[in-house]
């Protein structure tokens, strides 16, 4: 057990876990932010995707002691940042959520496609956002979400 | 005490029971009775004070929903019926999913369940008139307060109006409304007066959903509540013969090893620790000797063989229609002979499965997104050893289930609760891995079927011989349902889809083999219709082909007339696809598929080609009649994940096999349901109109997709493709 320092939706947490701990069950078992959701644990589905330095990255993959100070964001803090707020309301105004299990992780991939290009092709929206898993099949659904929210965000 | 009347069938009685809130709101209970056989219990029933509404003093609505939300919609639509008849404010009302209780119990299946696309169905009557009686009584509330007739009153949005313009809103009646006697009979409303049924409504928890904030099972957080894993033998039914967990209890964090039985049979070991990632520590560290003497090593490549075996004859017999001889009178040159293989598929709703109790010797509470309520409950009272009435179960928001959290062995309630048997005094989270999850069985059986078609001189087919192998959960299950599923030796749900198939066939025989096998199975989204309706669908637009016929224009003639929903749908679809089927650019083929599944039709025609040696689905067009469409947004939803699911079977990496006994299968790397580029690039979505009662729609959309690009496919490439998943071109 050790201890580390984390800076989480711009706040400063401390964690006391073994090393080896992904920063997934860090966020959900140490610090109770359970928007984060675990689906796979091998970086597979997407689900637990939240963004490192602004970079969408699976969270069930990276041990808290490889972290450092990155600064972390997940579903809780994300509205704070106005494409993130966007991307929000375009899922809810496009009714894309089912169980919204996956949504978390399908949004915080979408917030960062769209930070870094705000205004994709459908075949960049479709190579972004094809790596996070839906069981529900909203992914109709999503491909219209980020157009709405790529012309709310510009 | 009341009794259950024994009429049986549709009928049922109701009567209803108000009490006052604490809050000083307005409480309906309506309870629903029906009969004992299909209820499954003949105990009297016991109704606890329940309530379905509850409107506050501020105006508040809030609606209990008798089903669990596993992204279906059914947290929106049952309160848009009710809200309908209430004339409520939609904006005031909010929905709560209802707990285990005799009073939420789905009014014609006698439990609570999610299953057969039943929700909107069943409920739609129960909660128009919970509606409109709450609404009788604020209105009868209002009039005496003005001293005037109730028929002089009106209301809208969560306001009574009266003569003389007076008026009061629901929030100020409501405490005097509760003490008033529930009215027996109430006049639903006309089709024209309906404001909220019929309207595209987005989701009350929609925002919950994408802001974090909505908690499903795995993100309850309980004081003091601990995380258990259970180590599972490789193969279904091994068991324990001895353990070392001297590495796994070094972990820290760890605070209990100990063998459990498990429900299919055989026994594992649970790890019980602080968290997730402790405990996962721990169960990699477990050395067990797992005793699997005896135990059937079930294997896919040998089952095939064995399968395709017995699928050389004749088995037990689901119908025999006309001349059973007439196939062998027709030539080969005028018969088609074909052999379909399906594989075992697993579920895999994307929160993996979990289950918390907590016991405390006399009582014990229960959180969970079971499909199963009424079922689960009491098999979890039944371990614990406690009467049912000491066993409270809160019903939970489930990330996706597609039948996984409704086991009929209620395998995943009664392992939790052996778990927390141990464990007095501490809630117990028992997870399954995504591995446990993939691995752990419960799967839709792998299938062969054996199709024999003799083609008459019109081009119809004028002889059909079809023979199933495959497992059944339901025959010999002993359950409640048992009798009304499996009749004369055959399941329905194994010959569903070809039994009830909708065209006009005047030679038809179909038998079926339900062998057992080692592995245990469990319904899937659209059961016996995801292979029933892949070979029914794929074989008649094979004849289309021979026939040189439009595949609408073939089926819409070999449509039997009663299939009057079906017919309206693919005229439907004929309209709403012809723009685009008249303009496909090359090396683009239609693929059109259809069916009558949970009372109501679906067409679907899809536009594909084939890119990167895989399906390109650009458009899938769906038409269908449901009955009256409650919320057209939901229903929409259903077709794109009714049509994505149903592409599970069709994608590459979507077959769970077993080698010598053990699934080879692991997670998402070698187990992959549709990504977005497997799913249909747009989806468009038609319906009938229709004043008839609601019928199912979670499920409708299922097994119409992968025929239709299995069509397309052989459009395509000329190939027919009967293998599933299609793992190449």
């Amino acid at each position: 057990m050790k201890d580390f320092q984390l800076e989480v939706n711009g706040e400063r947490r401390t964690v006391t876990v073994d090393p080896s701990t992904p920063l997934l069950w860090v966020l959900r078992d140490g610090l109770k932010m359970t928007g984060t959701k675990y689906g796979c644990g091998i970086g597979a589905c997407g689900a637990c995707t939240v963004h490192l330095d602004g970079v969408a990255t699976r969270s069930c993959l990276v041990p808290v002691s490889l972290v450092g100070a990155r600064r972390v964001v997940t579903i809780e803090g994300i509205a704070r940042d106005a494409v993130g707020a966007a991307v929000q309301d375009a899922w809810v105004e496009t009714d894309v959520v089912q169980c919204g299990y996956c949504q978390s992780g399908q949004i915080m991939t979408a917030v960062a496609l769209l930070k870094s290009k705000p205004d994709p092709s459908d075949g960049e929206v479709e190579q972004s956002m094809g790596g996070t898993l839906c069981r529900c099949g909203t992914y109709a659904r999503i491909r219209v979400a980020v157009r709405r929210a790529s012309s709310r965000a510009k | 005490m009341r009794r259950f009347d024994n009429t049986g069938g549709m009928s049922r009685r109701s009567f209803l029971r108000s009490s006052t809130a604490a809050a000083g709101g307005l409480l309906v209970a309506l309870y629903v009775e029906r009969s004992a056989v299909a209820a499954g219990t003949a105990a009297a029933p016991a109704f606890p004070p329940s309530a379905f509404v509850t409107i506050g003093a501020d105006g508040r609505i809030v609606i209990m929903v008798n089903r669990i939300e596993v992204g279906q919609g059914i947290h929106t639509s049952l309160p848009m019926i009710l809200a309908d008849e209430l004339d409520a404010d939609w904006a005031a009302v909010t929905a709560e999913i209802a707990p285990v209780a005799d009073v939420y119990k789905d009014p014609i299946l006698g439990m609570q369940m999610v299953a057969g696309s039943t929700a909107t169905a069943n409920s739609y009557r129960q909660y128009r008139e919970l509606g409109a009686k709450t609404r009788a009584m604020l209105v009868a509330t209002a009039a005496e307060r003005w001293r005037v007739g109730a028929d002089r009153c009106r209301t809208e949005n969560s306001v009574v109006y009266g003569p003389s313009g007076r008026s009061a809103r629901y929030g100020e009646l409501a405490a005097d409304a509760a003490r008033r006697p529930i009215p027996e009979k109430v006049r639903l409303k006309e089709p024209g007066e309906l404001r909220i049924i019929g309207k595209r409504v987005r989701r009350l928890d929609g925002r919950a959903k994408v802001d974090g904030s909505q908690k499903f099972g795995l993100d309850l957080d309980l004081p003091g509540m601990k995380t258990a894993l259970v180590a599972r033998p490789p193969l279904f039914g091994g068991g324990v013969k001895s353990f070392d967990d001297k590495a796994a209890r070094a972990v820290a964090g760890v605070r209990d090893i100990f063998q459990v039985p498990l429900t299919y049979g055989g026994s594992g070991v649970v790890v019980v620790a602080d968290g997730f990632w402790p405990a996962k520590q721990a169960r990699d560290r477990l050395k067990i000797e797992w005793d699997l003497a005896g135990v059937e090593r079930a294997d896919t490549a040998a089952l095939l063989a064995s399968y395709k075996d017995k699928a050389r004859r004749t088995a037990t017999v689901a119908a025999a229609i006309g001349d059973a001889g007439a196939i062998d009178k027709l030539g080969a040159d005028r018969t088609i002979v074909a052999e379909y293989e399906f594989p075992y598929l697993a579920h895999a709703p994307m929160e993996p499965l979990n289950t918390i109790i907590r016991y405390d010797r006399d009582r014990a509470e229960v959180w969970m997104a079971s499909m199963s309520g009424t079922a689960d409950h009491l098999a979890i009272a039944q371990v614990l050893g406690l009467p049912p009435a000491k066993v409270t179960c809160h019903l939970l928001f489930g990330g996706g289930g597609f039948g996984r959290r409704g086991p009929l062995d209620c395998h995943l309630a009664r392992e939790a609760a052996a778990v927390a048997k141990q464990l007095p005094g501490t809630a117990v989270k028992l997870v399954w891995t995504r591995e446990d999850d993939i691995r752990g069985g419960y799967y839709r059986p792998m299938f062969v079927h054996r199709v024999q078609v003799g083609i008459g001189a019109d081009g119809k087919p004028a002889a059909w011989k079809h023979v199933i192998v495959g497992q059944s959960f339901m025959k010999d299950s002993g359950l409640p349902f048992e009798p009304y599923l499996v009749k004369d030796g055959i399941d329905h749900l194994v010959v569903e889809g070809t039994v009830n198939h909708p065209y006009t066939i005047p030679n038809f025989h179909l038998s079926a083999d339900h062998t057992k096998v080692n592995v245990p199975v469990l319904s899937w989204r659209s059961i016996g219709h995801t292979h029933n309706s892949f070979v029914v669908e794929t074989m008649i637009d094979e004849l289309a082909a021979r026939a040189k016929v439009d595949p609408i224009e073939y089926r819409l003639r070999l449509l039997r007339p009663e299939e009057k929903r079906l017919i309206s749908s693919m005229k439907l679809l004929r309209d709403k696809t012809a723009a685009w089927r008249s303009s496909l650019p090359v090396g683009r083929a239609l693929g059109v598929a259809c069916g009558t599944y949970y009372g109501s039709g679906i067409a679907c025609a899809v536009d594909v080609s084939i890119e990167n040696g895989r399906p390109r689905i650009h458009r899938a067009t769906a038409a269908l009649d449901c009955g009256v469409a409650v919320n057209p947004m939901t229903i929409e939803a259903q077709v794109h994940s009714g049509f994505v699911f149903g592409l599970s079977q069709l994608v590459a990496g979507g077959a769970i096999t077993l080698a010598d006994g053990v699934v080879e299968q692991r997670n998402f790397d070698r187990f992959t349901p549709p990504y977005m580029a497997d799913a249909p690039v747009e989806i468009d979505v038609h319906l009938v109109p229709s004043t008839e009662a609601p019928t199912g729609m979670g499920e409708t959309p299922v097994p119409v997709i992968s025929p239709a690009v299995a069509n397309a496919l052989a459009a395509l490439t000329g190939k027919r493709y009967r293998t599933l998943p299609i793992t190449k071109l």
